[in-house]
């Protein structure tokens, strides 16, 4: 692409299960904090303090680095109301922007249809992981569902070149709309077409690629490798998306928030020293969200379901520091026992998609929301 | 032979078992539909699969602790060659809904046990079998309820229990899920060690009175002393439950309904299918076989042909025993056991503890071209004594012309029921060709069928169940 200015792009990472807000980005002067994790308190000569307030979590060095450099925004107190404390419908509504009633259109599906509402490119949007994402889901329009660069394609045994486009070809005609068929049938009909089309365009990443940084070796490191794979090869791909969890820590929070937070923090820092090496990083920014936060108090070896949260943005784009503030603690401000969120969700997207992505927000997150600045 | 006769007899045996191959379609015709309803559910009549044969040739398939992707070698060679279909079929009904997985339990064997478990009791009280989820060790790990104390409740085992084992959100309130939580309070396992490099020791359910709540509760207005088996009596006694449940067995065996955190804001697509079906699970105290029974012989049932989309525990264990070959212990089933995970569908180990997504959910760029490969793979190899079948059915004529050719493969694939467009595609493929003559052509000729057999199994409609 020879444009000078490259196109935004975003990548989200899901962090599912429900990550304990607290003990991510710890109040560590808050006498609440200590009162209320007897069993799962990080000790304060282990939190890595980020200002006379706030620590994150001991695991977190990578981030701290990249935070140091002001390359995150931390989003304090993310939420809505009434928090339904279910993960499913809770992640719902993270997905959708509907937290009133059942949405079934993702965000992002409304985003990549804003982006290419032509469906010129079925790579505008890449999921990588076996299962997509409502988030992404919208009748109609292309998303590229991706296990693995390396194998992603369409009868690969048929060896016979001739014979495989023929059958090819016939797939095609098969997979074409045939009217009246209804919506699952049309829906299989474009995934297939799409799929073919996806695998063509997805097979030259890995090939172009190169790279000295060395990734980890764990599920996430490698999902985001192949993010940066996608990204570097310039095949017009905006948004790409993955997750990692469960960060469902109910009981043995302890060890088990340590590892998820070790290995989330090690890869996204690998991913961005990987742009940053290949001089790929300048149009990236990364979002980090979890379904809820968790409870206050801890039950004695984790945290049940909570409501606020914290979202992180990270990239050389963005404008690092903190928004908005910490929910207070005090037991009378607390709802049912959770921190109470005081930033609508939707208000993250609304930068994300106008300030970052250029877009109009309204339509995308249903509504008009503040508009923090951390881009 | 009439075409519908068994066509209803292919949608029943896709449904209630694992799909069957022409010749037992046609033995199951001659005795007819109720009684072959009558002899899927009567499963005892059939001989059980002795696992240790399984185990003779394959011994790392016995306890496979934690090596990973090794889990459900045992339970693919259960579905692959069960005597006993429905009861298979039940065992993967329940661990949709039962959803327990190895990325927390950390070890096949608790959660190979479970499955064993719905074997045994999946047919009979829907009652009973959540009574022993309550007190299942993979369960009391999986949601926590080893931490879940007199005088520190954790909620997790509390809540999904309501979510999404029994009732489903709407029917209850924030406070019912603190007081059932407090009623399984001390419903524990042991011995609660940590695991060993290749094992850990067998975990048993214990009750500790000591750890009990005993104090009073409030639950769905009632109030009294609970414990957690008083729970799950007033659980089933609320309508709710039994509506659930019958939608469960709806969206699982008649039609894909939506997902179930929508559940509580959709309408069925059937109303009066699930009210049948709950009416008969109140009837019968909870009986699935009863249940069952109403399900399979009714209008809707038959009625809903090609109506839901195949898991990949169904495309994978379907094509296995349409092609065969693979009734094990033969090599190669550890591959095999793992391709419904390519797919989106990995066993022993949901996504959470809500289960699979179904329906269209199961069908992205990706798992769909994992699908397809797989299928086409399977039924491109004329070496399958499957596909050898087929090709033999094919052979009675000497010669064949492409409709004929055509028509004669999707008979045998299923049936399978395409649109016009979609058969003309087919016939215009087999045109290339030709006429379909055997005698010195055979070997061409066979690979025209395997490959017309891939054409097929590439289509949309073989994604229907």
């Amino acid at each position: 692409m020879a444009s000078t200015k490259k196109d935004p792009v975003i990548v989200v990472l899901q962090l599912t299960g429900g990550n304990d807000y607290l003990n991510t980005v710890i109040p560590y002067n808050d006498p609440h904090y200590r009162d209320n994790r007897p069993a799962v308190g990080v000790a304060e000569d282990r939190i890595l303090k980020i200002n006379d307030n706030l620590g994150f979590h001991p695991e977190m060095a990578p981030m701290q680095r990249l935070y140091d450099q002001g390359k995150v925004a931390i989003i304090n107190g993310v939420g809505y109301a009434n928090s339904p404390r279910s993960h499913f419908r809770s992640m719902d509504i993270w997905h959708t922007c509907e937290p009133d009633k059942l949405g079934t259109e993702g965000w992002l599906g409304r985003v990549t249809k804003d982006l290419d509402p032509n469906k010129e490119n079925v790579v505008t949007t890449v999921s990588f992981g076996p299962s997509l994402p409502r988030a992404l889901a919208l009748p109609g329009v292309p998303v590229a569902c991706v296990d693995d660069l390396d194998t992603f394609g369409m009868l690969p045994t048929i060896s016979e070149t001739e014979q495989r486009n023929k059958i090819l070809d016939r797939f095609t005609r098969l997979y074409s709309p045939t009217i009246g068929s209804g919506f699952v049938m049309d829906y299989l009909g474009q995934t297939g077409l799409d799929s073919l089309k996806a695998a063509d365009i997805l097979k030259v990443a890995p090939g172009k690629y190169s790279s000295t940084v060395e990734y980890p070796d764990t599920p996430l490191a490698r999902k985001l490798r192949g993010i940066a794979q996608v990204h570097m090869a310039d095949l017009g791909t905006r948004i790409l998306y993955c997750d990692h969890g469960s960060f469902d820590s109910h009981s043995n929070q302890v060890g088990m928030h340590d590892k998820l937070w070790h290995d989330v923090s090690s890869a996204v820092e690998s991913f961005f020293d990987d742009l940053r090496e290949n001089n790929a990083g300048e149009n990236v920014i990364m979002l980090l969200f979890s379904e809820f936060g968790r409870r206050v108090h801890d039950n004695g070896s984790g945290t049940d379901h909570g409501a606020a949260g914290a979202a992180f943005v990270i990239g050389e784009g963005v404008k690092g520091g903190e928004y908005g503030e910490y929910p207070s603690t005090n037991i009378e401000d607390l709802e049912q026992g959770d921190l109470v969120p005081n930033t609508d969700f939707r208000s993250v997207y609304t930068t994300i998609a106008e300030n970052w992505m250029g877009l109009d927000a309204n339509p995308l997150v249903g509504g008009t929301f503040e508009k923090p600045s951390f881009v | 032979m009439a075409k519908q006769d068994i066509a209803l007899m292919a949608h029943l045996m896709r449904r209630a078992g694992f799909g069957a191959t022409r010749e037992e379609l046609e033995a199951l015709v001659e005795k007819g539909y109720e009684q072959t309803v009558e002899e899927l559910l009567n499963t005892e009549a059939q001989p059980a699969l002795d696992r240790y044969e399984l185990v003779r040739y394959h011994p790392w398939t016995w306890k496979p602790g934690t090596l990973p992707g090794m889990g459900s070698v045992e339970w693919l060679w259960f579905m692959v060659n069960t005597k006993r279909p429905l009861e298979e079929k039940m065992t993967l009904f329940w661990h949709h809904l039962f959803a327990t997985g190895v990325s927390k339990v950390d070890h096949y064997d608790e959660i190979t046990m479970m499955v064993a478990e719905f074997r045994e009791k999946g047919m009979g009280s829907y009652k009973d079998l959540l009574m022993s989820m309550a007190q299942n060790p993979a369960m009391i790990y999986w949601l926590d309820n080893c931490e879940n104390h007199a005088h520190a409740v954790n909620e997790n085992w509390g809540r999904e229990l309501l979510e999404l084992f029994s009732m489903g959100v709407g029917n209850y309130t924030e406070v019912d899920v603190r007081e059932v939580s407090r009623a399984f309070t001390g419903w524990t396992i042991e011995p609660k060690l940590p695991r060993g490099p290749i094992g850990r020791h067998d975990w048993h359910f214990t009750y500790q009175e000591d750890d009990h709540d005993h104090g009073e509760k409030t639950f769905l207005g009632e109030t009294g002393n609970f414990d957690g088996k008083d729970v799950i009596d007033i659980i089933c006694a609320h309508p709710a439950t039994a509506s659930f449940i019958a939608r469960h067995l709806y969206n699982f065996f008649v039609a894909d309904e939506a997902q179930v955190p929508a559940w509580a804001v959709t309408p069925p697509q059937d109303q009066d299918a699930i009210d049948t079906l709950a009416d008969a699970l109140v009837e019968s105290n909870y009986d699935i076989r009863s249940t069952l029974r109403v399900l399979f012989n009714s209008e809707f049932f038959k009625n809903a042909r090609f109506a839901r989309l195949k898991s990949p525990a169904e495309v994978v264990v379907g094509t296995l025993k349409l092609v065969g070959g693979f009734e094990f212990p033969a090599p190669g089933i550890g591959e095999m056991s793992r391709q419904p995970n390519y797919m989106g569908q990995d066993l022993l180990n949901p996504p959470s503890v809500e289960g699979w997504h179904t329906g269209t959910e199961w069908i992205n760029s990706g798992s769909l071209m994992r699908r397809i490969n797989f299928t086409a793979d399977m039924v491109g190899d004329t070496g399958r004594p499957g596909v050898k079948s087929m090709i033999d059915h094919l052979k009675a004529d000497n010669s064949i012309s492409p409709g004929a050719f055509v028509d004669s493969c999707l008979e045998l694939m299923g049936p399978l029921e395409v649109n016009k467009e979609t058969r003309q595609e087919l016939v215009d493929h087999a045109q290339i060709n030709g006429d379909l003559n055997w005698g010195n052509e055979s070997e061409t000729s066979s690979e025209r069928v395997s490959e017309m057999l891939q054409l097929i199994v590439s289509l949309r409609d073989y994604q229907y169940a």
